[in-house]
């Protein structure tokens, strides 16, 4: 049973093609949550930095916690909070897309890789993966429960 | 806090630029695999390794801006998720694991060609 967009970002079935291509208050929102987002993955880094050649943590927990929150956010938006416009292009393409990262990911493995760690980085690539999507499943389940329970 | 801005800025330009770029590969293919999510995350994985194998040749200020700002904010991990866990609720499950094995191996195989190209330019 399809709910909502499969692309959290854009789904043109679902935004409808008639929709201006490119709103420039959307485009706003999502400039300024994608700047948030990165300037918030900076920081977590600058605390909590990864030795050279050890397990990226940092970018591990960033990946996992944003995507444990897209999971919630889809589900309000697209089930509770269906009039709000700018809350996934804000929120979802812009924070959590800024805040996570597929391209340090990939880095952080070449790199276990080049300096001759490659099995934390194949640890690293298996947890990412793993906990991402099981961050995705346990929230987006969890919403649709609690959403289930109240409207009940 | 100029390094902060750095990132910002790049976070400003890169997250928009995801959506632009998702928008036109979406409207180009019409169908259930989420190609524009792949494109944007394996583009920034190849422009990011170009960076990290020009780590020693580029100014630290280049590699906030348009590594950590920039590629990560145009390339996404919750987005990929969402994706991949809507495609396996929604019943097309080989499509799911498509798009995890085919955009772990292609953004892999782009960091290590972009590292390869900017190590061959600067050595």
């Amino acid at each position: 049973m399809p709910r909502g967009p499969v692309d959290s970002d854009v789904d043109l079935r679902v935004d409808g093609r008639a929709q201006r291509a490119y709103d420039p208050v959307i485009l706003g929102a999502i400039a300024a949550g994608g700047a948030i987002g990165a300037a918030a993955r900076y920081l977590v880094g600058l605390g909590w930095p990864t030795p050279p050649g050890g397990f990226p943590v940092s970018t591990l927990v960033i990946n996992v916690v944003g995507c444990g929150l897209i999971g919630i956010l889809m589900v309000l938006v697209t089930d509770v909070l269906t009039r709000q416009r700018l809350l996934r292009p804000f929120l979802g393409t812009g924070v959590l897309g800024g805040f996570t990262t597929f391209s340090t990911y990939a880095v952080d493995i070449q790199q276990l890789v080049t300096g001759r760690h490659a099995g934390i980085a194949l640890l690293y690539l298996a947890t990412t993966v793993l906990g991402a999507l099981l961050a995705v499943r346990a929230t987006v389940s969890a919403t649709r429960a609690l959403i289930t329970w109240r409207t009940r | 806090m100029t390094r902060l801005l750095l990132v910002i800025a790049g976070g400003l330009i890169g997250a928009p630029l995801r959506y632009i770029a998702d928008r036109a590969v979406q409207a180009r293919h019409d169908s259930l695999f989420p190609w524009g999510t792949f494109s944007v995350n394996v583009v920034g994985s190849l422009i990011l390794g170009f960076l990290v194998g020009a780590s020693s040749a580029l100014p630290h200020d280049v590699q906030l801006l348009v590594g950590t700002g920039f590629c990560g904010a145009l390339t996404t991990y919750s987005t990929f998720s969402y994706e991949t866990i809507r495609l396996y609720e929604d019943r097309a499950r080989f499509l799911a694991v498509a798009n995890v094995t085919a955009s772990i191996v292609a953004g892999l195989g782009s960091v290590f060609l972009g590292a390869a190209v900017s190590q061959a330019i600067w050595s």
